[in-house]
């Protein structure tokens, strides 16, 4: 608990501590902390002196401000319509083979969270992912276990 | 008018002046005369809603404040669209040449990149260039600093008062307007926000000049744009385009032979069918984003729909009823026809809900679900029931 205030205070005193300043702090929180905690939120709304319903509500809003899922690796895999048409649904039944979990879960060992996604803009290139801030396209199912694979051993 | 379609090289082309060349020459002219330019090219709005660039400048040059801001909106969130991802990764010199030359324009005195989260890969390539800019600007004694904001994942946040409001800080939900952010935007200041390509666009106009400008392009559409294409195709990407080609003209250069249907304007746009390729024009008020997917004989219509009734039911910012409830109860509705558990005949009952979301909705994204919806009902009736 102690340690979230003094990362909060840290944070939003670089950003100055005003409501404007809410999007760039939660975002720097889940680099640190790999989502936002109830407790970093509560912290949050302190620092900034707005309700804590206030951050909720607004971190909630945002699909990349992710407030449940803790997986040191999130991964996006789009599902709009043209990477549907390119089999995104092999791509994230083979995710799920090789993580051994579901959409919307979290390995145990916390290393990756499953996610689908909106459109990443990677449409000519797709089936397309996200992991964290990078991206990887043409996917096929042995590409992604290849991809999972290599994360999995550099840490 | 031809209809051939014509490959441009304007937007796309690599630099051939030195770095920040166009900004430093339009800037020795006198503002009135660059802004009338503009508004002579006839350059409108490329990220959707069209609006013309000269007069969205020349509202924000007439505001009285000390504080102006100029955004220009990179958060390209249409599914299909990724001509203004290409453009920051290839040309962003040219974009950020626009932002400049709208700041000394309107009186503007700071900058932001509104960069979806999904782009952040294109940062640390932006922040290299800003540092070029800095120093140009410098040079030429234009005090205009330029930061990134990065967005957190909202497709709304394309629509420039949700995007404002995503910048204070607050959920991405569209204000009502008037006022508009030329009066009232960011910080309650006089703010422009114009897309990517639209600023890009205006530094070609600064360049070539209105009359070399208009050149290309329909009485509707001057000028060049760009296509993103994808879905069934050979050759997917993004294309610059001369405006007012009919879309038989376009299948034939980018379809694999088979094409059904070609959906203009991302999910927010219409749905052309084969026997409509030679009566539609793209290009004339149909061409949000320019994404153009193509669906070749294969593709279920149904299910084409369907992915983008989640798409909407999921983005919708929640704020308005009309937006909310309707894209849940569309999606019900074709899911309900499909099953058999509602006759056909429901489908012109949701064909009207849609007809009163455009009428009642907030924003745009509720107004425009409709244009997809009614157009693959109506063209695909059929797939939509068995």
């Amino acid at each position: 608990m102690a340690d979230v205030r003094v990362l909060v205070q840290q944070i939003s005193a670089k950003y100055g501590n005003k409501r404007t300043s809410l999007l760039p702090i939660l975002q720097d929180i889940i680099k640190e902390k790999n989502y936002l905690t109830s407790e970093a939120m509560t912290e949050v709304a302190r620092a900034l002196d707005i309700s804590a319903a206030e951050v909720y509500g607004t971190a909630s809003f945002y699909s990349f401000l992710e407030t449940k899922a803790d997986g040191k690796n999130k991964i996006y895999i789009c599902k709009s319509i043209t990477c549907d048409m390119k089999d995104k649904n092999k791509i994230i039944e083979a995710a799920e083979r090789t993580l051994k979990i579901k959409l919307g879960e979290t390995t145990p060992d916390k290393q990756f969270s499953l996610f689908e996604t909106n459109c990443l803009g990677l449409c000519d290139v797709g089936p397309a992912m996200l992991i964290n801030d990078d991206y990887y396209t043409k996917l096929t199912p042995l590409k992604i276990q290849t991809i999972i694979g290599d994360i999995t051993r550099r840490k | 008018m031809s209809n051939k379609l014509k490959r441009v090289d304007i937007i796309l082309s690599k630099y051939s002046v030195a770095p920040y060349q166009i900004l430093k020459e339009t800037i020795q002219r006198p503002k009135e005369d660059v802004i009338q330019e503009l508004l002579d090219s006839g350059l409108k709005g490329r990220g959707g809603a069209g609006f013309p660039t000269g007069l969205k400048w020349k509202f924000a040059a007439a505001e009285q404040n000390e504080v102006k801001y100029v955004i220009c909106n990179a958060d390209e969130g249409e599914p299909g669209t990724f001509k203004d991802r290409k453009l920051l990764c290839e040309v962003p010199r040219k974009v950020i040449s626009g932002m400049g030359i709208c700041a000394w324009a309107t009186g503007a005195t700071k900058g932001y990149i509104y960069l979806r989260s999904e782009y952040k890969y294109l940062i640390p390539d932006l922040e290299k260039e800003l540092e070029i800019f800095a120093e140009h600007s410098k040079e030429v004694g234009l005090n205009f600093p330029i930061e990134i904001f990065v967005g957190a994942g909202a497709y709304i946040c394309g629509e420039e008062t949700a995007l404002i409001e995503s910048m204070e800080g607050k959920r991405g939900e569209p204000r009502n307007k008037p006022p508009y952010p030329i009066q009232n935007g960011l910080h309650g200041k006089p703010t422009v926000v114009n897309n990517v390509e639209t600023l890009a666009s205006a530094s070609m106009v600064c360049r070539y000049g209105a009359r070399e400008y208009k050149r290309f392009g329909t009485n509707d559409q001057k000028g060049s744009k760009l296509f993103s294409v994808s879905g069934d195709s050979p050759n997917e990407g993004v294309y610059e385009i001369e405006l007012g080609m009919n879309i038989a003209n376009f299948v034939e250069t980018y379809g694999d032979g088979d094409t059904k249907a070609v959906q203009i304007g991302g999910v927010a746009g219409f749905c052309i069918p084969r026997k409509r390729f030679d009566k539609t024009i793209i290009g004339e008020g149909n061409t949000t984003g320019a994404s153009t997917m193509l669906f070749n004989s294969t593709r279920s219509m149904y299910r084409v729909l369907h992915n983008y009734l989640e798409f909407f039911e999921e983005e919708s910012c929640g704020q308005c009823t009309p937006c909310r409830v309707g894209c849940q109860q569309l999606l019900k509705g074709i899911e309900a026809v499909k099953k058999g558990e509602k006759p056909a005949e429901y489908l012109d009952q949701l064909i009207e809900l849609s007809r009163t979301m455009k009428l009642t909705s907030k924003c745009g994204l509720g107004q425009s679900v409709t244009n997809s919806f009614a157009s693959i009902i109506i063209n695909f009736r059929e797939e939509m029931i068995y």
